[in-house]
């Protein structure tokens, strides 16, 4: 791997950018590998990195059936924060965390990490009271969380309207300074190239139609470009899921739904920091480019259509435009469904399954963005050592049936 | 949004609709027998599929009454309204070549379905019994 350096945009510059070399190959699928990975998004990728750079395996390859970062990972808003209720979550989400702070760094790949803080806000007494209970929640578990009353959020983000005569008044918030955004594009890249330069073959344009296993245990794929054999094969595929999951012969706990976003024109810079309001669902931030990306709720109906409903975006921008009176007469510029992969609690599945070899990572819903790096982390532990990473652990399918739920409606819900 | 065709009242704006999720998941009658895998199976296990799929639809804003519906989950295309309690109809629609890729028509991924050469214009048909 060619390291990206001062130096080298400096040469590339004078050069008229002329010598800078393909940032991963494409090669043809082999016949065999020691771990396949399904799902070239951002979780599936860093999966494959981590196995490859922490584990020690070399002979990885990662399918994906369209181009990597085309789904979810090339969809999402990018928000960022580890401030979820429960031990388990908050030792998920704040590792995530902690690699994102080092992420650019080690991928040698600037991933535009920006650590602005995100707010979450209180429109009433009783929202106010959870919002302060997961305040001290997270700090018992060492994450950052502070509590600001309306006239600080207002010093906080000065464009937000505090009046008590809004339709959504403003009590309060929670504040995660290291909580941000970042590029979702670069993340892909990052990841892959760092993984291609430790040999793993990223495959795209490879989907795979089935899962072949010989007595209970997993021993390849087929695929649209040859059967391909592989003593591990994991699924990392956000939305489908459950298509991917049924190839074993396996029925999850998981419902697909499309998810929206869309970006406004560009303007100068307003919104200094991720603004969420679960209770009207919208969350916004602005980007370098000066657009504002704003997110929704999902749709209520099951389904793979990338899109979403009308009425779902018509709902948020109202809520959008009380929050913030000021973007009133902003266009809207691009609009996009991503489908998301939802669990009954709201937490993700990070597993083994009754298939040997054949283990799963989904159900990361509307948030799972930002545990990427930790979840392909611990994802690649499990792989390699065929049992879960401690703080994997609490997030395997058996809690579906022992009833040991992760129950993060409150911090994760329809907002991120 | 969906135009649905309620049962009762026939055709409406979705907005004036709630959803129920998957249809025929019938209440097991021997819980008290039931181990922790089959109940768990019943209450959390869901079958999500990409193709024709049996929903509950509730006209909420309208005539409150339950209905199901069978949906294509890969085009959105609604193939039939029936009551609660008949058996699902059978019907025929297209249904994407592979299994996670995009059908050729509806699928609101019109990018992904134009890497995918060869693709177009080919369709499956499914029944459901
Ligand atoms: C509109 C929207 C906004 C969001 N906002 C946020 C946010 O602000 N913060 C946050 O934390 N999270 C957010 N999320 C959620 C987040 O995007 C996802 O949880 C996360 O990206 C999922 O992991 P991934 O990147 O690996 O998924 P994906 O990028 O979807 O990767 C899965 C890949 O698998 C591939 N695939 C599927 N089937 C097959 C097959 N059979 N063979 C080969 N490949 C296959 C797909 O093509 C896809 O590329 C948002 C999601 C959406 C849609
Ligand atoms: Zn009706």
């Amino acid at each position: 791997m060619k390291r990206y350096s001062f130096f080298s945009l400096l040469r590339e510059g004078l050069r008229g950018h002329t010598g800078w070399p393909r940032v991963w190959r494409n090669p043809e699928p082999k016949q065999a590998y020691d771990a396949v990975i399904i799902g070239g998004g951002g979780h599936g990728l860093a999966t494959a990195y981590y196995l490859a750079k922490e584990h020690g395996m070399r002979d990885i390859a990662v399918l994906e059936k369209g181009w990597i970062g085309g789904g979810n990972a090339g969809r999402n808003t990018t928000v960022i924060r580890s401030n979820y209720l429960f031990d388990e979550s908050a030792a998920i989400y704040d590792h995530a965390l902690t690699l994102w702070e080092g992420l650019g760094r080690e991928l040698n790949f600037n991933i535009m990490m920006s650590h602005r803080g995100v707010l979450n806000i209180a429109h009433d007494e009783h929202e106010a009271r959870e919002l302060i209970r997961r305040v001290e929640a997270n700090r018992l578990n060492g994450v950052d969380a502070e509590w600001l009353n309306a006239e600080q959020v207002k010093a906080f983000c000065p464009i937000i309207d505090i009046s008590r005569s809004a339709r959504y008044p403003i009590v309060g918030a929670t504040l995660q300074r290291r909580g941000g955004i970042n590029r979702h594009d670069a993340v892909v890249w990052g990841y892959a190239r760092a993984a291609d330069a430790l040999g793993v073959d990223i495959i795209q344009q490879c989907e795979v139609t089935g899962v072949s296993m010989k007595a209970g245990a997993v021993t390849g794929v087929e695929t649209t470009r040859g059967t391909i054999h592989a003593p591990k094969v994991a699924s990392v595929v956000a939305g489908h899921s459950s298509v991917v999951a049924s190839m074993a012969g396996l029925r999850l706990p998981i419902e697909s739904h499309p998810l929206q976003a869309l970006v406004s024109e560009p303007i100068k810079p307003v919104l200094p920091c991720v603004v969420m309001s679960n209770a009207v669902h919208v969350y916004c931030s602005q980007s370098d480019k000066g657009e504002l990306v704003i997110g929704a709720g999902i749709d209520h109906h099951l389904g793979y259509t990338q899109r979403g409903s009308i009425n779902i975006i018509e709902e948020q921008m109202a809520a959008m435009v009380e929050l913030f009176p000021m973007f009133s007469r902003l266009r809207m510029m691009r609009q996009w469904g991503g489908i998301v992969d939802v669990c009954p609690d709201a937490s993700p599945v990070i597993s083994k399954t009754p298939v040997r070899g054949f283990y799963v990572n989904a159900g990361w819903g509307t948030g799972g963005w930002k545990a990427t790096p930790g979840s392909g982390h611990v994802f690649a532990h499990t792989i390699a050592h065929d049992q879960p990473h401690p703080i994997a652990a609490p997030f395997t399918l058996e809690r579906f049936a022992s009833g040991a739920l992760v129950a993060e409606h409150g911090a994760a819900a329809v907002a991120h | 949004m969906f135009v649905i065709e309620c049962p009762w009242c026939g055709r409406r704006d979705q907005s004036e609709f709630s959803y129920g999720g998957e249809a025929h998941i019938a209440r097991p009658e021997n819980s008290s027998e039931m181990g922790d895998d089959t109940w768990s199976e019943f209450v959390f296990l869901r079958t999500n599929p990409k193709g024709v799929f049996a929903e509950r639809w509730n006209h909420a804003a309208g005539c409150r009454r339950w209905f199901n519906a069978l949906r294509n989950t890969a085009t959105d295309e609604i193939l039939a309204v029936y009551r609660i309690g008949e058996q699902s109809p059978t019907v025929t629609t297209i249904l994407p070549a592979t299994p996670c890729g995009e059908a050729p028509i509806g699928s609101g991924n019109d990018a992904a379905k134009v890497m995918r050469d060869g693709e177009a214009g080919k369709s499956a048909v499914e029944d459901v019994p």
